[in-house]
């Protein structure tokens, strides 16, 4: 028996019990979709979560100035004014360093026509937008020359455009007023949405920098600088180099303490994506429980088929059908219908993907290597779970089998 | 030539606690080619451990089976299984044909352990359909079918590889007077005319009648031989 003729056998067969046969399918293309299903839930939020720290920026590095002590009171992180735009042009030369951008953060009530809205006013580089994986809705960003010139542009966050233009005119070349100062709306950015602290990152206007320093706080120096290394492998020694070349242009002589402190978001990074990781495994987990169980399904209807043919498999061995050949018919009869249950069940758990995505609005990611392996592991479950009944079907003797009722 | 079947000697023992049961207590029997024999005997005599000897389907205890001249001791399991599927045919009391599945199919399956390729198949199934005159339920399914015309869908099954012999156990068991005549003077002709040999298993006189040669067995013996005058001329 060929295995051309060995297929036409146990399709012939399963054929002839239409019903019975998508039944022990049904628990196998419950397993398969569920495990789709599932992996890509996981898989989507795991992404996502990746996604949300890219916007923090995974590859950022952020120095603060550091304490002051004066008259024997310290005060925390960011009391020194230490850090100055020139410490910023200096880190942006070192190697695996991309983007640099200082930032000036002051909190002061903005006003449009009729409307005003108390919020955050940053003071940027435009290497903010890189930084910060963030892009724009319309308009431009600030350029090196707005920088240069200390020009009174504004860029707006969502929630500000909403608040000052409530009627939804474009923001784009109107005016508003910061402080006194006309300043000149020249683009908006896309929603962010709350950042993992709970925070509006959508409340915001960008102004350039120098702009910030000149007009709203008088300083020389700035809040933040905020670097972002090439790659996540560069963060390490970046964060070294800085914390070097900065302790050098401060002039510190160790045992003095440094009046900066230099800090990366990679182990928050790391958590959440291990989260994530479990997360996926957990879920997976699941549904290879529930493809266990289809599996288990196919071999009790495989047992009990073996009995209910008895007869034909009687018939079939007095006709002349080696044990072997007999063998493999079971066997291909389970592999055929596991494996057409897993096809069916990926393309179930593909459309079940898409409704989850569709209803729940969740995040989903299908990976391909998924769905390959349910097909090949459902396969292997009809190999490993229809070996026993086949086994039993060959090794029937033929005249007990014929006489069987 | 040898003949189609030869048996000296044959023993058939079953284990049965400490005991033993002997179905067949040395049984010597030829069928030459052309025959077409009756075995009787009430139930418990041994005809149908016999029968099941000789077509294959168990081994005997001791003695020797020789098939066409070839010693069946020497045969492994896939030997007999080839043997069966391409020398020797089966009817059985209760037809034994494959559920929802077409007349010509169930008489073409033999052909598929055969290794017979699919296009003969359906030729051959056909032309032994046609001899057995059924070839018109080609396309029925066996539960749309009569006792008798199911039973002829067995006979025309077990034509399909040119059998050296044909066993039937009970063939008319399971049908009605009129039928069993009709059934069994199909293996009559097909003896006749077609010089096959068959070897008939049965409990009814009227059944055995139809054969040549009617060997009873009693208590694993054969009690007696004996030509069917009526028909043997």
């Amino acid at each position: 028996m060929n295995l051309r003729a060995t297929l036409l056998l146990a399709v012939q067969a399963l054929v002839r019990n239409k019903v019975r046969s998508s039944l022990t399918m049904l628990g196998i293309v419950i397993g398969v979709a569920a495990v789709i299903i599932t992996v890509a839930i996981g898989a989507g939020a795991r992404v996502s979560v990746q996604q949300s720290i890219a916007s923090l920026g995974s590859n950022l590095i952020v120095v603060q100035p550091g304490s002051v002590t004066q008259g024997g009171v310290r005060t925390g992180f960011g009391g020194a004014s230490t850090l100055t735009p020139q410490d910023g042009l200096a880190v942006a030369q070192l190697p695996g360093v991309a983007a640099v951008s200082p930032i000036v953060s002051v909190h002061s009530q903005v006003v449009a026509g009729g409307n005003n809205w108390q919020t955050q006013l940053t003071g940027v580089a435009p290497t903010y937008t890189y930084i910060k994986a963030w892009s724009l809705a319309s308009g431009r960003f600030l350029s090196e020359s707005d920088v240069a010139s200390i020009a009174k542009v504004a860029v707006l966050g969502q929630t500000v455009v909403s608040q000052l233009f409530p009627n939804g005119s474009s923001p784009i070349g109107k005016t508003i007023i910061i402080k006194g100062s006309p300043f000149t709306v020249i683009g908006t950015m896309t929603a962010l949405g709350q950042s993992g602290m709970g925070q509006d990152q959508d409340d915001v206007v960008l102004i350039p920098y120098s702009s910030a320093m000149e007009r709203l706080t008088g300083l020389t120096t700035v809040n933040l600088l905020m670097i972002s290394a090439t790659t996540a492998a560069q963060v390490n020694p970046v964060q070294a180099e800085v914390t070097a070349l900065l302790a050098r242009r401060h002039r510190i002589v160790p045992p003095q303490p440094y009046d900066f402190q230099v800090r990366n978001l990679q182990a928050f990074a790391q958590a959440a994506s291990s989260t994530g990781a479990v997360m996926e495994l957990l879920l997976a987990g699941v549904a290879a429980v529930s493809l266990l169980v289809g599996g288990i399904g196919i071999m009790n209807i495989m047992m009990v088929s073996v009995t209910e043919r008895t007869r034909e498999i009687g018939l079939r061995m007095a006709v002349g059908a080696r044990a072997r050949t007999i063998l493999n018919q079971f066997l291909t009869e389970s592999i055929v219908l596991s494996t057409i249950g897993g096809v069916i069940g990926v393309v179930v758990g593909l459309l079940g993907t898409v409704l989850v995505a569709q209803l729940a609005k969740w995040p989903t990611l299908v990976p391909a290597g998924w769905v390959f392996a349910s097909v090949g592991f459902s396969a292997m479950v009809g190999i490993f779970f229809g070996y026993y009944p086949a086994q039993k079907a060959a090794n029937l003797s033929p005249i007990e089998a014929l006489r069987f009722e | 030539m040898s003949d189609v079947v030869e048996v000296r000697g044959l023993r058939k023992v079953y284990p049965m606690g400490d005991d033993e049961v002997v179905a067949l207590g040395g049984v010597d029997l030829s069928i030459a080619k052309g025959e077409f024999i009756a075995v009787m005997g009430p139930s418990g005599s041994g005809k149908s451990t016999f029968m099941q000897i000789v077509g294959m389907l168990d081994r005997a205890t001791a003695g020797t089976y020789l098939f066409e001249g070839n010693d069946v001791a020497k045969f492994s399991d896939d030997d007999r299984a080839d043997v069966r599927s391409r020398r020797l045919g089966f009817v059985f009391q209760s037809y034994n044909l494959l559920p929802r599945t077409s007349a010509l199919e169930n008489v073409e399956l033999p052909m598929v352990y055969a290794g017979v390729p699919p296009e003969q198949r359906r030729d051959i199934a056909l032309e032994k359909m046609d001899i057995i005159g059924i070839k018109a339920l080609a396309d029925h399914m066996p539960n749309q079918m009569s006792g008798g015309q199911q039973q002829r869908i067995a006979i025309a099954r077990s034509l399909v590889n040119d059998p050296a012999l044909i066993l039937a156990d009970e063939p008319t068991g399971a049908l009605d007077t009129k039928t069993s005549r009709d059934v069994m003077r199909l293996f009559s002709d097909l003896n006749a005319h077609r010089n096959i040999t068959i070897m008939l298993v049965t409990h009814e006189p009227d059944v055995a009648a139809f054969a040549k040669r009617i060997v009873t067995f009693r208590d694993g013996h054969i009690l007696s031989d004996i030509p069917n005058v009526e028909r043997a001329a």
